[in-house]
């Protein structure tokens, strides 16, 4: 059965890649479609049955890939909670979006390709998410890439597209090149590259550094007795076990930044809505820019011996929690405030994991992928109607034209927001909970950052709701004259992710954080001896439990105050802060940084090396060098052979004094 | 049937086709399509017939089979073939790519078909003699006589500059070979036999192996090609017919890393692992300054030869770090830059024969007329940039996790090297196949011939076969690599304690 799953989004891709054209768009939207269904179908029947039995992990042996010296890798899956729940959240949202997509997409002429592409996607994540070692996730990984970046390039005769396009894949590819150390990292320390051998190592390591963890964590830094040999060196530095396993951790870690956009390497997932709305859904949302978290989650063994890389990655967590957030306040493209939203709340996923915490991790991503597909689809739904306007400036007013839409993009906004008992009520106040309790030294820092994040997610997402559907129309009487609602394809999709946004919280909250945890995860997640964070997330008092509900209604309030009380308030606002406006709308300048920083440099170093280094340099001394040296000296022997006699005659008569002098000379001594 | 000659007989049953070409009449138009009728009959039963090598080859036995053996020249140098592990696919790999180049050139080719014809024969025959010798004058007849045909390739059928470029081809390899000779003199000398087997066994001193060391490297390191040896490559690449390029990429860069593996590495251990550091640093560089150079370049050709030299960085890595992932990381990437490498360039030649300009900035937009070509020139892209499940992937992925084990830092800089390649790759594939098709020029292209087609589908598949289950790869060089990283590290071993010894 699991396999099915994997292979049929597969069956798909090829059927509709190679018999696309001549089959027809429409058999080919319905035959992915129906295929996904039925994965979908099978892996919620995975889900619910799997708890019954020992929760024992399984495994299903596919095919031999690599096998050189001890170096052996499989295609194989690994089927356990941690996968099921992926399979779900992968699964539904695909289906959805392909059937949304029928509608979507019905005036585009290339649908075969781009149900093609969604279908290449939903199989390379299900890849990454069934691996059961380190080299079949990369294959996933490095998959899901290559469609991202074919379906960001899908129109590929917008310029701004195809930039998006490859900028999503190359900024991907330098967290790879993290995640590929990683790997080659984690092999040096355990001699195999596949989880259970990993798993069974990092137990021992667990064992061996027993009572010198918590000295470690302590800031003490004394590994314990047998930890302190040389285990792994990393660039010109001998490291112990400890530190060898963060060096590790914050390779792999690199990766995951680079695939959920964290801080630093987030600047491709606001370029990436360039591609169709669905694939905004499916890969920047719901599935691709989740695996980070889900790549953290299933390393927890690893990660929990190493408390430096975790607090790290709180750090970056919750910085780009609160920095994604700020951004999406001034954003005027409703696509790119749900894109810097996400990125905002794969921030709290990470911190989440930072402080230990994998199961609200996982929960989150969980009730996220709902909510956060429902609001882009939402926004697709909008685009649609509007003629395919996306800026918000231009909208306004569309409440009483698509009321449906309406209300589902409101559902949406509520669970993001944390609307008490909608899902993301349940996972994100948990996450916050969870830092708050977090024993890291920035812990506290993440529970900061986070509580203020909630504020301003609380905001952008109601000034998006205030701006798009209240108000006056702003967009011309043309556009108004077309609106219309979207049809059935598109709607049931939303109302079906809209059940999800409201109750996948109350329903699972339990098996995933509360009491039925250890039943629900089994052996998938792993967490120290002396990690209590969730227990101790329980305990907590009411006012602190409280503040992110608070800070929901205040974000809800000034948004309410600005759009719709006073709408001239938020233009004066701006105005007085001009500075700060201008930094936030582009986006803390990192596009500029980073093109001032790496592009610019190795275009012109490139030339450099080119032009110099191998033209004036290497040719210049070697081949073109010799031959233009043979050519002058040659060019002087030419000029000798004059054709005179008498300088020939000359030349040999002082030739036969040169010779007899040297001989008497010599001869004389 | 086991007593027949077959490697002798894959060797030179392409000869047999020269030279019945040598008797058609090359002046009209039906004379010339019995050439390359004949021409590609030729080389596709030596690829069947070659096949038969794989079907016999026993990857259980590290040793060299289907050895013959046969007096030549006076008491030592013997004729003397056979293949083992390390050798055997690139036979098959050359006997693979002979097909496609002379179909390549059914239509690109319009002058002087008939020594044309014959020159690819000859230098087929030649580079299997270089993979089949077990004799080391052999070897260097093959080694050396194989650049004749190539000089003449691109000397006569290339372009513009065809010259210069087939000159300066000439003149860097053969400086190498040079110091090769005399090397292999010294050998001969300090052995007494010029068989390769019995050179393997034998133990060059350890001063001595310090020169002969230098000398064989010299002359790999410019076929490789490594930085900055490496300036022949683009000129040469951009010169030379579409077929003579998939040959030099194919097959030709390969001899450099099989002579490493084959004579460096086995035969000069102690002076292999002196200089390995060296060897890293070439590599390394190599990697990120041909990426970078690859980035900035204005024709397509030579772009993707920059990027061959980077991918051979990878290959002169996992061979110095000298153990079975390396090793086995950098045959498997030989050959499968042989199929990536040289599928770049049929796909280059497809639309230079259309369009007549390898410009970048000429083209633009090609997709929307040629979409198989976008879809095949994706896949090929994506495998030199090293997407898991393209074969790329493997190959380079091997000699990374192989070089890490020895020295972390070239492998963080090799692994840089993975950013890079998926920049220029990704811009040229933008470039030229994506955006709006606004050339007056592009507006008539035409997509994929049936003939381009069964050029490119073939590799396609071979590509993506290779990247999901290089198994078949690994099973047949797996007793040889064992077997020569053993030696290896046991004649270090038995170095170290003579030295250790000698010090008390």
């Amino acid at each position: 059965m699991y396999t099915i799953i994997v292979l049929l989004p597969l069956a798909g891709f090829l059927i509709a890649g190679l018999f696309g054209k001549s089959i027809g768009a429409k058999a080919c939207e319905y035959t992915l479609s129906g295929f996904m269904v039925v994965a979908a179908i099978l892996s919620w029947i995975a889900f619910l049955s799997f708890g019954y039995g020992e929760g024992e992990t399984l495994r299903v042996p596919l095919l031999h890939w690599m096998q050189s010296g001890t170096l052996d890798v499989a295609w194989s899956l690994r089927i356990d909670r941690l996968t099921l729940v992926m399979l779900v959240v992968v699964n539904t949202v695909s289906t959805l979006v392909h059937v949304y997509s029928i509608g979507y997409m019905h005036h585009d002429p290339h649908r075969p390709r781009f149900f093609a592409y969604l279908s290449l996607f939903t199989f390379a994540m299900l890849m990454l998410v069934t691996s059961n070692n380190l080299v079949q996730m990369f294959f996933g990984w490095e998959g899901v890439g290559l469609a991202s970046y074919l379906l960001i390039g899908f129109w590929y005769k917008k310029p701004t597209a195809n930039a998006a396009a490859m900028k999503a894949f190359v900024v991907n590819r330098v967290g790879d090149f993290g995640f590929a150390l990683g790997i080659f990292g984690v092999f040096a320390l355990f001699g195999s590259v596949n989880f259970d051998t990993i798993f069974a190592g990092a137990a021992d390591v667990a064992a061996q550094l027993g009572g010198g963890h918590e000295a470690a964590a302590a800031g003490a830094g004394a590994a314990a007795h047998g930890a302190g040999d040389v285990v792994l060196n990393f660039a010109g530095y001998g490291l112990t076990m400890g530190s060898a396993l963060t060096v590790v951790c914050l390779l792999l870690f690199m990766g995951a930044m680079g695939k959920s956009a964290q801080l630093g390497l987030h600047t491709w997932l606001p370029d990436a809505m360039e591609g169709p709305t669905p694939v905004s859904a499916l890969i920047h949302a719901a599935t691709m820019v989740t695996a980070g978290v889900f790549m953290l989650a299933r390393m927890s063994p690893l990660f929990e011996l190493s408390p430096s890389a975790l607090t790290f990655v709180t750090f970056i967590g919750a910085t780009t929690a609160f920095f994604a957030a700020t951004i999406g306040l001034v954003q005027n493209d409703i696509k790119r405030v749900i894109a810097y939203s996400t990125c905002s709340q794969l921030g709290y996923m990470f911190v989440a994991l930072g402080v230990g915490a994998y199961g609200p991790a996982i929960f989150h991503l969980f009730t996220h992928a709902f909510f956060k597909a429902l609001l882009f689809l939402g926004a697709g739904s909008v685009i649609h109607a509007v003629s395919d306007e996306q800026d918000m400036r231009r909208m306004g007013g569309l409440r009483t034209h698509i009321p449906k839409t309406y209300w589902m993009m409101v559902i949406g906004t509520l669970a993001l927001t944390g609307f008490p008992f909608t899902a993301g009520y349940y996972s994100k106040d948990a996450i916050i909970e969870a830092a708050f309790v977090g024993h890291n030294s920035f812990a506290l820092y993440g529970w900061g950052m986070t509580v203020i994040a909630a504020a301003l997610t609380s905001f952008y997402s109601w000034r998006l709701i205030f701006m798009t559907f209240h108000g006056k129309p702003r967009a011309s009487a043309d556009v108004m004259h077309h609106i219309h609602e979207s049809p059935l394809v598109m709607l049931v999709p939303l109302y079906v992710l809209a059940a999800g946004a409201l109750f996948a919280g109350i329903v699972f909250e339990h098996s995933f954080i509360g009491e039925g945890y250890d039943e629900f995860w089994h052996a998938a997640l792993y967490t120290g001896a002396e990690n209590h964070v969730l227990h101790d997330m329980h305990e907590i008092s009411f006012w602190i439990a409280i503040l992110p509900t608070l800070c929901m209604v205040i974000g809800f309030v000034v948004a309410y105050m600005f759009y719709i009380r006073q709408p001239s308030l938020a233009k004066e606002t701006a105005k007085r802060n001009r500075g700060l406006y201008q930094f936030l709308l582009n986006k803390w300048y990192f596009d500029e940084l980073y093109d001032f920083l790496f592009v610019k440099p190795s275009q012109h170093l490139g030339r450099f090396l080119w032009k110099t280094g191998d033209g004036k340099v290497i040719d210049g001394l070697g081949p073109d060098g010799v031959s233009a040296r043979v050519l002058d000296v040659t060019g002087r022997v030419v000029r000798l052979q004059s054709g005179y006699l008498y300088h020939y005659a000359f030349a040999m008569l002082i030739g036969v004094a040169a010779l007899v002098t040297w001989m008497m000379l010599g001869g004389a001594s | 049937m086991t007593d027949w000659p077959i490697l002798s007989t894959v060797t030179f049953l392409p000869l047999v086709g020269a030279i019945l070409i040598l008797f058609i009449k090359d002046d009209n138009e039906l004379a010339r399509r019995n050439v390359r009728n004949v021409a590609l009959l030729t080389t596709v039963f030596t690829f069947i017939v070659s096949l038969w090598i794989w079907i016999d080859f026993d990857p259980a036995d590290p040793g060299f089979q289907m050895v013959e053996r046969a007096d030549w020249i006076g008491g030592g140098i013997t004729y003397h073939m056979g293949v083992d592990g390390i050798s055997m696919l690139f036979v098959i790999l050359t006997t693979f790519l002979m097909p496609l180049c002379v179909l390549a050139s059914f239509e690109s080719v319009k002058v002087r078909v008939k020594d044309y014809m014959i020159a690819f024969l000859v230098l087929e025959t030649l580079v299997i003699g270089v993979f089949c010798s077990l004799d080391l004058v052999l070897f260097y007849i093959f080694f050396e006589g194989g650049l004749i045909p190539m000089f003449l390739i691109i000397g006569v059928w290339g372009g513009k500059r065809r010259i210069y470029a087939s000159y300066k081809f000439f003149l860097y390899t053969f400086l190498g070979s040079v110091l090769m000779l005399i090397a292999i003199m010294a050998m001969y000398w300090n052995a007494g036999t010029s068989s390769i087997p019995e050179l393997l066994q034998h133990k060059f001193p350890a001063s001595m192996q310090t020169w002969l060391w230098l000398a064989f490297f010299a002359s790999f390191a410019v076929k490789m090609p490594m930085w900055p040896v490496h300036t022949w490559l683009p000129d040469a690449h951009v010169e030379a017919p579409t077929a003579g390029s998939v040959i030099l990429a194919g097959i030709l860069l390969k001899l450099g890393g099989y002579g490493f593996i084959r004579f460096s590495l086995p035969m000069f251990p102690i002076a292999s692992a002196d200089f390995a550091p060296f060897v890293f640093t070439l590599s390394v560089v190599a990697i990120i300054y041909t990426s970078l150079v690859a980035l900035m370049q204005e024709d397509i050709k030579k772009l993707i030869a920059y990027s061959s030299v980077a991918h051979m960085g990878f290959v002169t890595m996992g061979i110095f770090a000298a153990n079975e992932q390396g090793v086995q990381g950098a045959i498997f990437q030989m050959l499968s830059h042989g199929l990536v490498s040289g599928a770049l360039f049929l796909c280059v030649g497809v639309v230079y024969d259309r369009m007549h300009t390898r410009d970048i900035a000429a083209y633009g937009g090609l997709v929307n007329r040629m979409p198989h070509y976008a879809v095949v020139m994706l896949i090929f892209t994506m495998a030199n940039v090293g997407l898991p499940g393209t074969s790329g992937f493997v190959g380079e992925f091997l000699t990374l996790i192989g070089v890490y084990q020895v020295n972390s830092w070239v492998a963080i800089f090799a692994t840089t090297g993975v950013i890079l390649s998926a920049g220029y790759a990704l811009w040229l594939y933008r470039r030229v196949i994506f955006g709006a098709l606004e050339k007056e020029s592009l507006r008539s292209i035409l997509d994929l011939s049936g003939r381009e087609k069964l050029l490119l589908y073939p590799l396609v598949a071979l590509v993506i076969f290779f990247g999901v289950y290089p198994m078949p790869v690994f099973d047949v060089t797996a007793a040889s690599v064992e077997n020569l990283v053993n030696g290896y590290t046991a004649a270090l071993d038995a170095a170290n304690s003579g030295s250790v010894a000698a010090l008390h």
